[in-house]
């Protein structure tokens, strides 16, 4: 409801600035226009949401898988600890605007290497809110399992593992919120179809509103995930009381 | 041999770096007796137990002890199991089937006075209710020799009181040999056999005290009141001194006071 009236006060000041205020529409089109042009151009933009929705789907559920296995792989052995935590970190200084090239390059125009940015900008939060959560499951419940001589799988089976996935789906919705800058940059290196190639032509001809409307759908392809992410864990993690009076 | 079903201590010195939590405690408990542990915070109560359970080894001297079951100072129930599963955790460890755990568990439930919450999860249990899971988890391991670490420690003193009657209760149906570490000088007279009196860190035995008395045992019965008081004077409560600052007020007002001050202790 909030949410609701904030974003009507925003694309009112947005639509009043740019109407009034004389902005230069190529450089800030007005909402009006931007919906203008994304009613105009949905046959041409929707077989790129598509694409590009695809393209983030993949790179998320393929982060989530390494991710998963590297969290895990980290909590139960020190020597891999030590040997991948300074890569995993590092691998979220690596500038994708730079490398997507070089991945382009290598393996082609397809969707693998697409997926693989994606899941490159994805798998940082996903591994370490894992891993935290791993490490964060109550000492008491698992002495407790130690004392019942449980195996090394079983207390990851039955207290480390449940007790981790609210921190790792704090991972993955943050994932899924960054997860379209992956894709957008992979398709600006080298792209047929893709949201960020509208982004890159609608730009070469300065059709700044079509630029925007991508935008917007990028905007929405990012919520859309998060919310589906949210939906998920509400489904799985049902043992947390919510405080939420009034919904999101 | 005794330690099938009984614990022998024997000498037993542990520390964790620089500090001693136990000094040569030798302790004897014989299969079906109960035997309470009280002392001071931090006295390595909790440390002796995990040494029972062989979640560690003594420094030095030796720990014989028959398989043994703990139930941890706070309850440890996992939130996301409900009443049925956590009471079965030790059955699903042991490899038996969820659904075969989870009849087993239920078996129980009108006993424990959990009847109609069985698919409730620990946030929606008392902390009564909570306490009779967690036991119920410890019995169900199967273990003759159970380690209970302060049960009742985190609950309101009246609730205490009922419970510390349902676990005599519990006992006299289900005879285990226990080990039972507790602040509350009453509440190891109520339940124990024998009550071992523990010095402030590093914990030695002070004295024991037989609890020769007939069950049920009511807290205001004159024997035990005599008993009560005799603890807490060798325990120093009635000197001004450090260790009775600390005993007295845990033990006299049944406040959820807990062990914390030591590693693991």
């Amino acid at each position: 409801m909030i949410a609701a009236l904030v974003l009507i006060a925003l694309v009112g000041g947005w639509e009043a600035l740019v109407r009034l205020g004389g902005v230069d529409p190529l450089l800030l089109p007005a909402p009006t226009q931007v919906l203008e042009a994304l009613w105009e151009d949905r046959s041409l933009l929707a077989p790129d949401l598509w694409t590009t929705t695809y393209e983030v789907v993949l790179g998320l559920a393929a982060a989530t898988a390494a991710g998963a296995a590297l969290g895990v792989a980290m909590h139960l052995s020190p020597a891999l600890r030590r040997a991948l935590r300074p890569l995993v970190i590092g691998s979220q200084a690596v500038p994708v605007p730079v490398i997507a090239p070089l991945v382009i390059l290598v393996l082609g125009f397809g969707l693998a290497p697409k997926v693989l940015l994606v899941a490159l900008v994805c798998f940082f939060p996903i591994t370490i809110n894992l891993y935290d959560g791993l490490r964060a499951a109550d000492p008491d419940a698992r002495r407790l399992l130690r004392s019942l001589q449980a195996s090394r799988w079983q207390s990851l089976r039955l207290v480390e593992a449940p007790a981790a996935l609210p921190s790792a789906f704090t991972g993955l919705k943050v994932a899924a919120a960054v997860a379209v800058i992956g894709a957008v940059f992979a398709e600006w290196a080298g792209a047929e179809r893709g949201l960020g190639r509208v982004l890159i032509t609608a730009n070469g001809q300065l059709a700044t509103a079509r630029a925007f409307a991508a935008t917007l759908l990028l905007f929405l392809l990012a919520i859309a995930l998060y919310g589906a992410c949210a939906l998920l864990e509400r489904r799985v993690v049902d043992w947390i009381p919510r405080t939420e009076p009034g919904g999101p | 041999m005794q330690s099938e079903a009984g614990v022998e201590l024997d000498a037993v010195d542990k520390g964790y770096g620089a500090v001693q939590a136990l000094r040569g405690v030798s302790l004897r408990v014989a299969p079906g007796e109960i035997v309470a542990l009280v002392g001071p915070s931090g006295c390595g109560k909790s440390t002796l137990l995990e040494l029972v359970c062989g979640l560690g080894a003594p420094d030095s001297g030796t720990v014989r002890a028959g398989a043994a079951a703990l139930m941890p100072q706070r309850d440890a129930l996992l939130p996301w199991l409900t009443a049925l599963d956590n009471a079965g955790l030790a059955l699903r460890v042991a490899g038996v089937g969820r659904a075969a755990a989870r009849v087993r568990a239920h078996e129980h439930f009108a006993a424990f006075g959990l009847e109609g919450f069985e698919h409730a999860r620990p946030a929606a249990l008392s902390g009564g209710m909570r306490q009779r899971v967690a036991f119920l988890r410890t019995l169900l391991a199967g273990r003759p020799v159970l380690c209970l670490d302060e049960p009742f420690g985190a609950l309101d003193a009246l609730t205490r009181l009922q419970m510390q009657r349902w676990l005599a209760g519990a006992l006299a149906r289900e005879p285990r040999t226990v080990l039972l570490v507790t602040h509350d000088v009453e509440e190891a007279v109520l339940l124990a056999d024998r009550v071992v009196l523990l010095s402030p860190r590093p914990g030695r035995v002070v004295e024991t005290l037989d609890v020769l008395l007939p069950r049920p045992r009511e807290r205001d019965d004159v024997a035990v009141v005599e008993l009560r008081e005799r603890a807490l004077r060798v325990l120093g409560a009635d000197d001004a001194g450090a260790l009775g600052r600390e005993l007295a007020p845990a033990a006299r007002a049944g406040a959820p006071a807990r062990d914390e001050a030591a590693p693991g202790s």
